[in-house]
This record gives structure tokens, sequence and C-alpha cells, in this order.
């Protein structure tokens, strides 16, 4: 039996869509409530016991960031959420750790 | 003469029309204080001289990144390369080039997806995506097996989905699939090609182990193995990088160790500036059929390096290479000084 490379494609991709969907909910976040119908709702993150948000910060840039460059020598904070964003998607950081990084960035 | 000048200034008015358009569609669309787009990258002069030849460079690396509303951000990044070079006859000859390394799209989908189309680097390994910037790499010059997986381009076009599949204390687990249609377009080359990469992150050990696959197909389809190994001991200044690569028709190894000491006053001491490096390579041919790019012989090479982090976003780059194959060994050395920007696009409030 063989597969085809044409089948194999969006096999793969379908595959990864479904590995994704399937992953479980993740510690650390709850969803607040909106307190009225017009407003969104704000995902909050809950910083584990026996850490700070400035740990878990030092943490995330220490595993993502500096891994592989030299952090630069200070930057606007107006910059500070379009660098998380670059970084979540070349470092494939989750939801959770773009936002501590963002807080850790831009305290 | 004149029209190759004129094509040259009319690519790069397309290359620079295209930036701006990308910064004016940010500006519309400020999602945030925080979001203003940004212009990165990194400027460096080199120079290298194997075998007693010395070539210089110069090189612009220019990076945009402009966020779009919440879940949208689009990245480019561009070389401008001045090159000198030794013509034999006493004299040097000079060239230049302008390009797009890539021109993307990243869309957020949700917490653990992100769907990538446009113009990319192909995440095959670590090289490519991670220490090919010059304002990254240790070393002036890629590891002899970063050609193989990246498919003669080192770009796919097409798309990708990425993302952190899962995401725990103790460890995270990491994806990227993508397709890449065939393009001959001057500023997009790529292959017909699909592939992924995953990878394990141990944040206790400080420790990555991940694979990479991807096959070509166009022309003679073509399979490429790649996995790599990362880890930073904890509490040190020591970095250990690893890659392994296999194809067809050769494969190869870099490993490559990098320190520095906060002894002397800490990291930004005169001392702790300092940056010893050393990287090992090795390269096998499996048969004499050339369809990458790594040496037509086996090739064994050491590179041991001393790079100084300046303030100010500076460092100089030095190395010496003894490559040793079967017709010959030689020396090469290389000098460098790069400075990384930094900056909002525009004026901000």
């Amino acid at each position: 039996m063989t597969i085809r490379a044409k089948h194999l494609v969006p096999g793969l991709l379908v595959l990864a869509a479904v590995g994704v969907a399937v992953v479980s909910s993740r510690p650390g976040y709850t969803q607040s409530t909106p307190s009225s119908g017009s407003q969104p709702q704000v995902k909050q993150y809950q910083v584990p016991k026996g850490a700070s948000a400035e740990d878990e910060g030092q943490r995330i840039f220490a595993q993502n960031c500096s891994r592989c460059h030299n952090a630069p020598e200070g930057f606007p904070p107006r910059i500070s959420g379009t660098i998380a964003r670059h970084m979540r998607v070349r470092a494939n950081l989750s939801d959770h750790d773009e936002q501590v990084l963002l807080r850790f960035l831009n305290p | 003469m004149e029209l190759r000048n004129f094509t040259r200034r009319a690519r790069v008015l397309r290359l620079s029309s295209l930036v701006a358009g990308l910064l004016a569609l940010g500006v519309g669309h400020l999602a945030g204080a925080q979001d203003t787009p940004l212009l990165s990258g990194g400027v460096g002069f080199f120079s290298n001289t194997p075998g007693g030849n010395t070539s210089a460079y110069s090189i612009l690396e220019p990076l945009a990144a402009v966020p779009v509303g919440p879940h949208l951000l689009i990245e480019s990044r561009a070389a401008l390369l001045e090159t000198w070079s030794p013509n034999g006859q006493g004299g040097y000859d000079h060239s230049h080039f302008v390009g797009l390394t890539y021109l993307q799209g990243d869309y957020v989908a949700s917490s653990h997806l992100t769907a990538v189309v446009g113009s990319y680097l192909l995440p095959f390994g670590t090289y490519n995506e991670r220490l090919s910037p010059i304002w990254i790499g240790n070393f002036q010059d890629g590891p002899l097996v970063a050609s193989l997986g990246l498919l003669s381009t080192g770009t796919g076009l097409g798309a990708q989905l990425r993302g952190n599949a899962i995401s725990r204390a103790k460890y995270s687990i990491d994806y990227t699939t993508w397709y890449s249609a065939r393009s001959a377009n001057s500023q997009f080359s790529a292959e017909r090609s699909f592939g992924g990469r995953s990878s394990l992150y141990l944040p206790g050990q400080r420790l990555e182990v991940g694979l990479s696959y991807d096959r070509s197909l166009q022309n003679t389809q073509e399979n490429f193995y790649g996995m790599h190994v990362w880890w930073e001991p904890k509490e040190t200044n020591f970095r250990l990088r690893s890659e392994f690569a296999r194809g067809h028709h050769a494969q190869g190894y870099w490993v490559e160790a990098d320190y520095r000491t906060a002894a002397f006053g800490g990291l930004d001491s005169f001392i702790g500036r300092f940056e010893p490096l050393f990287r090992m390579q090795q390269t096998f041919r499996r048969d004499t059929i050339i369809s990458d790019g790594l040496p037509l012989l086996n090739t064994q090479r050491a590179d041991f390096g001393l790079d100084y982090n300046l303030p100010h976003n500076v460092r100089i780059l030095t190395s010496y290479t003894r490559q040793f194959s079967s017709t010959s060994n030689e020396n090469i050395w290389e000098t460098g000084i790069v400075y990384r920007f930094l900056f909002p696009a525009w004026r901000g409030k």
C-alpha cells in the first residue's frame, strides 16, 4: 500500500489541525464573565503559586528569546506588543506565554 | 548596463513600495498602544579570507513587522548586499544584490494555532529560522550542512500551520507543518514541497530535542531528515547547539558551543562581553550525485571564534577555521562587525 504525495499533504495538515483541536485546556487561565453583553471576554492570566509574574516573564524570555539572541538594549514600550507577537509566531509561543512575555517586556 | 541599472532601480523601488505599503496598512489598523509597527534588523561589514584570498561584503538586513488588528501580523525581511571579491588579476570585482528574504502574513487563529501564508523561511532544523539573521548568528557563515533540507532557496511559497501544541511547567511541544508551491519568481522563488518540524522542550533540564522532515515534490523527488539538540545547562551562560541532517546524496552535522562568563563583574563587564565559540562540522557524501550545497568531498571543519558584545547592540565577530578534505586543507579567517537596530516605524504619542 502506498500513500501518494497529493494525499499525504492534506493528510498532514488535517492531522496537525486535529492535534491542535484535541489539546486540553491549559492551567493558569480563567475566562472572566463579561459584566455586560457589550463587553468582550478577557482572558486573565493567573500566576502559578510561588512564582511572581516577573519570574514567569523572565523564564519565558530566557527560554524563548535569549536562547537564540542577545536581548536588545531597550526599546520604546509602544512596540512591545509587536515584539511579543513576532516572538509568538517565531518561537511558537502559546497565548499564555505571549501575554506573560508582553507583561515582562512592558510591565 | 543602462537597462541593468534601470531594472535594479525598479526592483529597489518595488521593495520600498512594498514596505511602505505594509507600514501604511499598519497605521490604519493599530490594535493598541503597544502594537506600533516596528523596523528592526542588522547592518554589518564582514571580511573573509579562505586560502589567502580576502573578500569583503557589507549587508543591510531590515525587518518590518506590522500588526493589523488583534490577530494578524505581517512581517518581512530583506537583504541588501554589496560584495567585493578578488578577480584573480590583482584587483577586485564588485557586485550587489537586493532581495526579499521572506514576506509572510501570520494569523493567530487560536491559542495553539497560527496560520502563515506567503513567502516564509523553511522551518527545517533550527539554523534557517532562528540563527540566519546577521544580528543573531555567532559565526559569520552558516554551517556547511545548513543547505540540506532547505531545497535550494531556503524559502517556501504557500502556507504553514504552526504553534504550541502542549505547554506545561515541565515540558512543551511545538509543531510546524507546511506546503509550498513551485515559483520561479525572482523575489519569491520556491520548490514544490512539503514538510514539518516538531520540538520537545524540557525547561527543568533546559534541553530541546526536535525532528524535521521535508520532501521535494518536483523533478527528482527527495526526502530530507533532520534532528536538532539544544542544551543550556541551568545557571550558566554556556550554550550547546547541534544539528544533524540527511538527504539522498549527503549528510552531515554541526555542534556549536559558546560561553560568556559573569565571574568578573557580570555579563556587561569588559571580560563578560567576550564570547568564545567553537563549532565542529562534518559532511559526508553518500554518492556522487550533486543535488545539494554540500562540498563534493567529505569535509571536516573546526571553527574557533571569539565574539565581543559591545554596548548599544554592536557585536564584533572573529573566527579562524581549519578545513580538512581529501584533496586539500584550508585556513579561513573571518572578521566582522554588526549593529542591530530596533525602533518604532514612526513617532508615537
